[in-house]
């Protein structure tokens, strides 16, 4: 990862980002958005950010990296936690737990 | 009389935005940690974290620059994370959008989940409010969070750099996403779209340029909607 690509990728997040959040408030009023539109929206995060994690845990780059069955039951265990409690914090608790166990013990 | 108001609102607002140094400390001490671990310098996490100010996007391009994903894709993957606050600004516009336009700039810099849901809570609750007590309240909600987002963002990065590296820092950031994401599944909609989010990316894992992340991000979000518009005909019949 090079210089030049980590600046890039600052300066176009921070105009974009700016232009996400500008644009209704500054640009567009109160004109709204089609329901189409919004309904789809409200579902990016929740599918973006597993299909990009899943990958990772199946096929690890780092050859050092914990075994597969291993990293699938610590991802699950962080996974069922946070869903069951809605506390975000809960599951990192038991994700730093289960590393833990995982790697020293 | 104008001014005390504008002013106890603004006190009101920082009452509100408190709490949430709990959630933002840790995030941006993390985000520090991960970014430094990742190779980026000082200046580069600082100014990350100024310019962008948004965590979950910031986590994705961290972890999308690390797999070597091609620009165009970090870009499209962190941006897509954070379109909700496009919806935010949609949502706000109706309170602040008569406000002087210097004004709305700076609010929408800093459009975040906590500036978003406190002040629109309160907007709710208190219709009265004038559009200048409305803006004072939104920036006594950011007082506290921005400058900890920024600190320790800092400190994180200070502490990476003594960390030494390979102590299965690799999944620390799948498992802070996995984190994210449990909390958010809130109705069987969300569990969908993440649930063929899953498959489509296992599917598409072998798509060149990580164009399969696009893909599968793109069907979750298909499938979530129309799982949404089924439970709402379902109800509707029911």
């Amino acid at each position: 990862m090079d210089d030049t690509t980590i600046w890039i990728v600052i300066v176009a997040m921070a105009i974009a980002s700016f232009l996400l959040r500008f644009s209704f408030l500054g640009l567009i009023g109160d004109r709204g958005m089609p329901d189409w539109l919004l309904r789809h929206l409200r579902y990016t995060a929740v599918a973006i950010l597993p299909a990009m994690v899943t990958p990772l845990l199946i096929w690890p780059s780092d050859p050092e990296a914990a075994p597969v069955p291993e990293r699938l039951a610590i991802a699950i265990a962080t996974f069922a936690v946070g869903y069951l409690s809605k506390n975000v914090f809960a599951a990192m608790g038991v994700a730093v737990a289960a590393m833990v166990l995982t790697y020293w013990v | 009389m104008a001014r005390t108001s504008t002013m106890s609102s603004f006190w009101r607002g920082v009452r509100g935005g408190l709490p949430f140094l709990l959630v933002v400390t840790p995030f941006a001490a993390l985000f520090g940690v991960l970014a430094t671990e990742a190779g980026l310098d000082l200046v580069q996490v600082m100014v990350f974290s100024l310019a962008v100010f948004a965590g979950a996007a910031q986590f994705t391009a961290l972890q999308l620059m690390q797999d070597n994903a091609p620009t165009v894709i970090v870009l499209a993957s962190a941006l897509a994370v954070n379109l909700r606050v496009a919806m935010y600004s949609a949502s706000i516009t109706p309170y602040l959008g008569k406000a002087p336009l210097w004004q709305r700039a700076l609010a929408a810099f800093f459009l975040v989940d906590q500036s978003f849901a406190v002040p629109t809570l309160e907007y709710e609750k208190r219709p009265e409010m004038t559009i200048p007590e409305r803006m004072a309240f939104y920036f006594g909600v950011l007082l506290p969070i921005t400058p900890a987002w920024y600190i320790f963002s800092y400190l994180g990065a200070v502490a990476g750099t003594a960390l030494p590296t390979g102590i299965g820092l690799d999944m620390a950031l799948p498992l802070t996403f996995i984190a994210m994401v449990g909390p958010m599944l809130r109705t069987a909609a969300h569990v969908v779209a993440a649930f063929v989010g899953i498959l489509l990316a296992i599917l598409f894992a072998s798509v060149p340029h990580n164009l399969g992340l696009i893909l599968a991000g793109l069907g979750g979000m298909m499938a979530g909607a129309q799982m949404e518009l089924i439970l709402k005909r379902r109800a509707n019949h029911g």
